[in-house]
């Protein structure tokens, strides 16, 4: 299944595939961010980061049995420290419909489009 | 897919001729309307795997093949680890040794109609399935190694089940050389709480009715009768395996350089298999296959403590539990010398043919079972390897339908609800936390498992042995 975010700058791309992984699992409006998790990530290129964050979201959902909505993500040189805002898995009330296994590199790309703003993409393995 | 990509060998057999950097050529076993269906990628992916250091023979697609991450699904490849072939995270994929058990019953069709409803309540109540679902059993890290070395063993050996279970098994329910240390902390931490879970997508576990009968005798040596109900259990190593493939995944693809391993697609990540990562990949692989039979070996309690409080009448041996994603060390005939080979099999599954040795007394007249899973709506199939498979791919045969459509196309089409609805109208109680992802596991989302289990008869991969229809389906 493929996940896209895009934004004016490559940190917003990253925050929106990562709602964008929410919505594979759940419609993210249902979900309260009520708790931080904060994550870190590291990479030697802008994919091979992207495909970092989104496993490191799937880690923190499966791990601590989580749903998340709202992202932050600040890129240095590579190195990503990301936070995550959500609540713990309610059966009821999320209705989760599938569980995510992880980030491929299938469909990868990070880029900037011709409008100036900033596309990430890759497909998820469910 | 244009069918003139392919020199046409037989009815079910295209290959194509090594060209670029493939290193042996490309096979796909399907008739003309399956390969008509198949996705261009398909071929692009074959091909690609076609590339990889110490492929034996040729890259092979089963009839089921669709468009997958790097290798395509329904793909297998054998590695020479003496030609400095390869191991690769990507050609087994995030859920390690996922695979399906058959139980047989006992139970005649009929006896299940006044308890259905109850049943499938029952089931879904005590098999913990879907996103957020936890099992009983909470593992440390000393019960965490014994389990990741133990297999369905451990499982056994903690109380879930029976000795006699083991005979059915894959590698007797354990394989060997399965390192712990090389799991990591967030894989473990991932598994901790899921062990004896279903898990979500198209994993399950269904209720089934031998509807049709193809070959007699190997069916009564299975145990497979006419009307008998059957369970089946498909799903995987869980968490644990997810994380394995994640993390091996991004250190093959970071190291291919230094291997010398130019990779045409990075999902394509390997490792020789002599190298170091090679080596704590297969032991942690080995791990997840291990984790894999454990949890289906729990899950087959739990499905036993059912049947006892509704119909404790029966019984329920295994019939064959068989892995169809994969990489397996196995020994076979390569022009005409036997060599020990690194065997993927990513959405395929083995199918030993009569007389191997490694199958149980009982099945080894007729051949090992192949368990072709369907989807809610539709038929599994059991079939039989046959001697031929050998030599057409390694012994290797289809595991399922393969989606025809996308989960957003199908969640476009369909209405959870009304999927329920129509399924219950034709017998088949469905239960599943969430409507939506019924939508998107509707059986019309899939391929025609029939026309699969045809090519894959006429390809010479296996034979079919018996249908079943589902009568009750518990999903994640």
């Amino acid at each position: 299944m493929g996940v896209e975010g895009t934004g004016p700058g490559i940190e917003q791309a990253f925050e929106q595939a990562a709602v964008a992984l929410t919505a594979i699992v759940t419609d993210p409006e249902r979900v309260e961010p009520a708790q931080a998790v904060g994550v870190l990530c590291e990479a030697s290129d802008a994919e091979l980061l992207l495909v970092d964050w989104l496993n490191a979201v799937v880690f923190e959902m499966a791990a601590r049995r989580m749903l998340f909505r709202r992202f932050r993500v600040v890129i240095d040189n590579h190195r990503l420290q990301g936070t995550l805002w959500g609540e713990p898995v309610d059966r009821s009330r999320h209705r989760p419909a599938v569980e995510v296994k992880g980030a491929t590199y299938t469909e990868l790309s990070v880029s900037r489009q011709a409008d100036g703003r900033w596309r990430a993409r890759c497909v998820v393995d469910v | 897919m244009d069918t003139g990509l392919f020199v046409r060998r037989s009815a079910t057999r295209w290959e194509v001729e090594p060209h670029g950097p493939m290193r042996v050529p490309a096979v796909i076993y399907a008739d003309q309307a399956l390969i008509r269906d198949m996705d261009r990628k398909v071929y692009e992916q074959l091909c690609n795997v076609a590339s990889l250091p110490g492929i034996v023979g040729a890259a092979y697609a089963m009839p089921d093949a669709h468009w997958g991450y790097g290798f395509p699904i329904g793909g297998v490849a054998a590695f020479d680890r003496e030609q400095d072939g390869i191991v690769s995270a990507g050609g087994v994929g995030f859920d390690i040794s996922c695979g399906v058990r058959a139980l047989l019953t006992g139970i005649d069709a009929r006896a299940i109609e006044p308890v259905k409803s109850r049943l499938a309540d029952e089931l879904y109540r005590t098999v913990p399935a879907g996103v957020g679902s936890v099992g009983e059993i909470h593992l440390d890290d000393a019960a965490m190694d014994a389990m990741l070395t133990g297999g369905a063993r451990w499982a056994i050996d903690a109380g879930f089940g029976e000795a006699d279970d083991l005979i059915r098994l894959e590698e007797r329910g354990k394989i060997d050389g399965a390192d712990p240390a090389a799991v990591s902390a967030r894989a473990r931490q991932r598994q901790r709480d899921e062990m004896g879970t279903l898990g979500s997508g198209n994993h399950y576990l269904e209720v089934q009715h031998v509807v049709e009968i193809f070959d007699a005798e190997a069916a009564a040596a299975f145990g497979l009768q006419r009307d008998d109900i059957i369970v089946s259990i498909h799903c995987g190593s869980r968490g644990l395996g997810h994380q394995i493939g994640t993390e091996f995944l991004k250190q093959m693809v970071v190291s291919a350089a230094e291997h010398g391993i130019a990779l045409p697609d990075r999902e394509l990540a390997c490792a020789p298999i002599r190298s170091e990562l090679g080596r704590s990949y297969l032991g942690a692989m080995r791990a997840g296959m291990n984790c894999a039979l454990a949890n289906r070996q729990i899950i087959t309690h739990l499905v036993r403590q059912v049947f006892a409080r509704v119909l404790p009448e029966a019984e329920l041996p295994v019939l064959y539990d068989v892995s169809h994603n994969i990489c397996k060390e196995e020994e076979h005939c390569v022009d005409g010398c036997p060599r020990r080979l690194f065997v993927h099999r990513k959405g395929a599954t083995r199918a030993y043919g009569p007389g191997h040795r490694s199958l149980p007394e009982r099945l080894r007249p007729c051949g090992q079972p192949v368990l072709i899973g369907g989807s809610m709506g539709t038929a599994s199939y059991v079939l039989a390897g046959m001697v031929s498979s050998e030599e057409q791919a390694f012994s290797s045969a289809c595991h399922g339908a393969g989606r025809a459509m996308s989960r957003h196309q199908a969640r476009r089409r369909w209405r959870g609800r009304e999927v329920v609805r129509e399924l219950a109208t034709r017998g088949i109680q469905i239960r599943c936390p969430s409507m939506r992802g019924v939508a998107e596991e509707a059986p019309g989302a899939y391929k025609d498992v029939a026309a699969v289990v045809r090519a894959a008869e006429a390809a010479g991969l296996a034979r079919a042995v018996a249908r079943l229809d589902p009568l009750i389906c518990i999903k994640g």
